[in-house]
Order: C-alpha cells, then structure tokens, then sequence
C-alpha cells in the first residue's frame, strides 16, 4: 500500500493523546508519587490540554486524507457496520472526555474519577476503532490479525506515557518521573515483542490469492503480458510504494531501533541525569520512529489487488 | 431476486480492448461522469477507467495460450466495499444488485478501495470521489431505449460477442445458462464475495475431417468408373447422423 501521511499522523498524535491520558487518569487513581492536590491538580490540566491538543492536532490531520473533507460530517452514519464511521464517533467522544476531564479538575468539581472512568471508555473504543479499521480488511493479510489491535494499543500507550514522563520532568514532578519512567520501560518492552510478533507472522504470510485463482485459470506458469495501460491509474498510484526492498528493510531496523532500545536508553539517562532534554529527545526520537513503524505498517500490506498490476506491457 | 451481471468469454476475447474504450466514452459523457484523464497527452498519462483489458500468457513456449481478460467491477453478491463505507454512499441497489456510489456522500476516504480485492473501484482526482463500474445503469434501465439496447455499452461494442449481460438469479436467462453449460467461474473465490461476473473458460478447438469432406463423394468421375473408389476405411458421416 502507498502510505499516507494524514493517516501515519492521526494515528500517532491520537495514539500519544490517549496513551499520555490513560497514564493522567492512571495517576489519579492510584495516587503516584503521593503528590498533594494542588500539585497534581495542575500536572492533571496540563496533561490533559497536551492530550487534546495531540488529538485535535491528529484530527486535523485526518482531514487530510479525505477527497471532500467538506462532507466529513456525513461519516458518522455508517456506525452500525463500518470500523471508520465509529471511528469518526469515538474521537470526538474522547476529545470531549478528555476537556470535561480537564475542566472538572481545573474547576476542582468532585467527579473527576467518573468523567475519567467515562473518558477512558471512549479511549479504549477509539483504540479499538483505530486498530480494526486496519484489522477488519481481510484482504490485507498483514494487517488482519489481533496483533495489530494489540500493537496499536500497546504502541499508544508506550508513547503516551514517555510524554508523561516528559511533562513530569519539565513541570519538575520529580516524584512522578521514576513510576513513568517504569511504566513506559515496561509497555515499550511489550510492544516490542508484540509488534516483533506481527513482523515474524506477516514475513511468514502465505497470500491468499495467487495470479492463478485472480484470473481463475489453473496453470503453474502465468505471466502478465500487459495490464492494459500504459501510462497510471488509482490502481497503481494508491496500492504501490513505489520503494525499493532495501529502503523497507531500512525503515524497518530504523523503527526498531528508534522505537524501542534507544528512546529508553535516552529516558533512563534523562531520569539518572535529571535532564529535561534528554527525556524530549527520548519522547521525540519514539514518536519520529513511529512515524517511521506506521509508514512500515502500510508499506508492508500487499493487497491483492496488485496481481493484477504486475507488468505494464 | 434480480442480480444483473456480465459474462465474459475468455474463449472469444480477441483483446481488442472495444469495451474499454466504448465504457470510457459511454461513462465519461452520461451520468457517472465526467472520468478525469490527468495529462492525458503527456509523457506520463493517467486516468480514470471502469474497464480494463489485460494480457496474460499461460504456460511455456512453445505450449503457450495468450489470454486477454477484461476486468471491471464484478458486482458482488455480498461486496465486502459496502459495508466499509463510513457514509452510506457506497450502496448495493436491492433491485438489480448493481453495486453503485452516491458521488454526492462520497467524502473520498478511499477506504472502499482498500476493501475490494479485485481493484474494481477508482478515485477520480478531479472530483475527488470514489467511481466504479455502474454497469451502465442508465442504460439498462432507460425504457426510452429499444430493448437490445438496452445493455451496458461495453457490451453493445464488443464484436467477438465475448461479454453477455442478464440476470444470474434467472435460471433461463442467456448469462445463467452459459454459466450452468460452459463452466462459469467466479474471480478469487477463496474471499467469499461471491462476485456475480463470471468469467467463461477456454476450450480446445477440435474439427474431425473425414476424407469424403474432402473429396466429392458423388464425384461423376468415379460414377462412371474412370477413377477407382475410394478406400472409406473411416465411418462415413451418414454413419453418426442422427
């Protein structure tokens, strides 16, 4: 598939939205850090705004993707059998969760728990619409697995909570920094499994349809002659990348490292070194190398489509 | 029920690609147009079609058979874009199971291209909406026209007579009974869409020549004894007739 980099972006910036509130809600909950309530109460806003921001930012860039983004509002009809359309249901949702969550703690009303137990509702949804907007095309055998809800999830909040970590260092929580720094090791090592697990299963895929069941003749050896153009089409321009193995394999061992071992190696020297920056460039190296693991995540899905797009003439 | 449908004949495409051109002109001016060429007469073209002719070889040299095979939209019977669709313009119409796209709900979100494996459907970068064969429903459905005309203009162009058009759901119609006769298959058929197009295999073409096909049997010649008869070793045609 040609990726595109209005869907890499939502699904990034919503991801690090959700991720970094799940890990304010998180905090709330258990009570790290034993902070007193006006100082958690200011990290809880902030956090908030940061992770609306992310998702409004993500928003506006899923705009971007659309022929009529004009006509956005109509995608909300179609909830009841298409993963998108309750896509479209669950961000606003959780947008609007995530500011009501902010306001009641901001105007220090006492149901911040319920609005969060709400809000976090909506984030698990949108988590689940997101992944499965992906994982509900059979066709595309790379993404239709449970491993790419889990690796979206997990992905999510592995960067959700490196920005938590970030933001309690710079508004100088100190005694948050150490748990977020624990939890981030812990859900970035488990994502890096759980998505290790989605490469060694789509490099072992044996695709569904061959050349000889597309155009339905059951012969060894076809060969495509002509695809019956010359020049482009939908058909070539949107199910192509167009890049060579070499750059794949690149951006593959690039997400791998910039996602994993080396953002927790800059978080750890950030934490032992009490230093803002390194724990920026920790959050801001995982999210580029994000960028980098969904583009690798579209590049990678082959639809079938392209069999019959083998050869120009 | 009503599943109006193409059936193509892989034995009689010549590959002529008359029924790319002839939908292009047909739907480029009608109503689900117009289809965008983008730099049509550049060094490097690109368009909007509904209807494309390929060229594949099956087998090794000097055992090969060239295969033209022409691929729009196959009208599924359960189509796997219609249910992704996030607005509804993506529709299966209930009363000839023609597949079609509201271009007025459409947001182009291209997501009913990724669900199709057949790469039937096309986003057309000028209006930006996703377009597909419509099997020519204004057409099909237009009473002012004669009956035989009444059929999808690729259809009507074809000269080797390798596309028929009817309803797959009537057993006695022309498409279901060169689907029962001849073979009729299904594209993909490990994706369970159940595409209503059917696609008509090759046959090997064989002709028995007898030698009286030959040679006049009542050749006035040997009637009068002046050539000898000839030795009919092989059963005579008389021989299978009725």
């Amino acid at each position: 598939m040609q990726p595109a980099f209005s869907v890499i972006f939502l699904t990034t910036l919503i991801g690090a939205a959700q991720g970094l509130f799940l890990a304010l809600y998180g905090t709330e909950l258990i009570g790290l850090g034993g902070l007193g309530p006006a100082d958690s109460k200011g990290f809880l806003v902030n956090g908030s705004a940061v992770a609306l921001v992310l998702s409004a930012l993500g928003l506006v860039a899923s705009f971007f993707h659309l022929g009529h983004p004009e006509r956005a509002w109509r995608s909300a009809a179609m909830w009841r059998t298409s993963w998108l359309s309750r896509e479209v249901i669950a961000l606003p949702l959780f947008m609007l969760g995530v500011f009501t969550y902010a306001g009641s703690h901001a105007l220090g009303r006492g149901n911040t728990q319920l609005v969060g137990a709400a809000t976090t509702l909506a984030c698990i949804a949108l988590f689940v619409c997101t992944a499965m907007i992906y994982a509900s095309v059979r066709f595309l055998q790379e993404w239709a697995s449970p491993l790419t809800l889990i690796n979206y999830l997990l992905l999510g909040c592995a960067s959700g909570l490196m920005l938590a970590t970030l933001l309690a260092g710079l508004t100088g929580l100190s005694a948050l920094v150490q748990p977020y720094a624990l939890a981030t090791t812990a859900l970035t090592l488990l994502a890096w499994v759980t998505r290790g697990a989605s490469l060694h299963r789509n490099a072992r895929l044996k695709p569904k349809s061959t050349l000889q069941s597309a155009i339905g003749i059951k012969h060894p050896r076809i060969v495509q002659k002509a695809q019956g153009f010359m020049g482009g089409s939908f058909n070539t321009r949107e199910f192509f990348h167009g890049h060579s193995p070499e750059l794949l394999l690149t951006v593959k061992w690039g997400f791998l490292l910039l996602v994993f071992p080396l953002p927790l190696l800059c978080m750890a020297l950030g934490v032992i070194a009490a230093s803002k920056e390194m724990l920026f460039i920790a959050f801001a190296m995982q999210y580029l190398g994000l960028l980098a693991e969904r583009w690798f995540f579209f590049a990678q899905a082959n639809h079938p489509q392209n069999l019959y797009y083998q050869n120009i003439s | 029920m009503t599943q109006l449908a193409l059936v193509i004949d892989l034995n009689v495409c010549v590959g002529c690609h008359a029924c790319v051109t002839s939908c292009k002109q047909w739907n480029t001016s009608g109503t689900a147009g117009s289809l965008v060429d983008i730099n049509p007469y550049g060094a490097e073209p690109n368009g909007t079609f509904f209807n494309r002719v390929q060229t594949f070889e099956v087998g090794e040299f000097p055992n090969t058979q060239t295969v033209h095979f022409p691929k729009s939209c196959l009208h599924c019977e359960d189509p796997p874009c219609v249910p992704v669709c996030p607005t509804g313009a993506s529709y299966k119409r209930a009363e000839d199971g023609i597949v079609l796209v509201d271009y007025d709900k459409c947001i182009g979100c291209k997501y009913c291209s990724w669900a199709c494996p057949y790469g039937a459907r096309e986003l057309d970068e000028e209006r930006k909406v996703m377009t597909k064969c419509t099997l020519c429903v204004d057409r099909v459905t237009d009473t002012a026209l004669p009956a035989s005309e009444r059929k999808p203009a690729c259809v009507l162009a074809c000269p080797s007579n390798a596309r028929l058009f009817g309803d797959i759901h009537d057993p006695e119609s022309v498409v279901s009974r060169a689907i029962a006769e001849r073979g009729g298959y299904q594209l993909m058929p490990e994706w369970g869409t159940s595409p209503s197009n059917h696609y008509l295999p090759r046959r090997k073409t064989e002709i028995r020549i007898h030698a009286e096909d030959l040679e006049r049997v009542d050749n006035p010649l040997k009637i009068d004894g002046q050539l000898p008869e000839h030795a009919h070793r092989d059963p005579g045609r008389e021989d299978f007739a009725t």
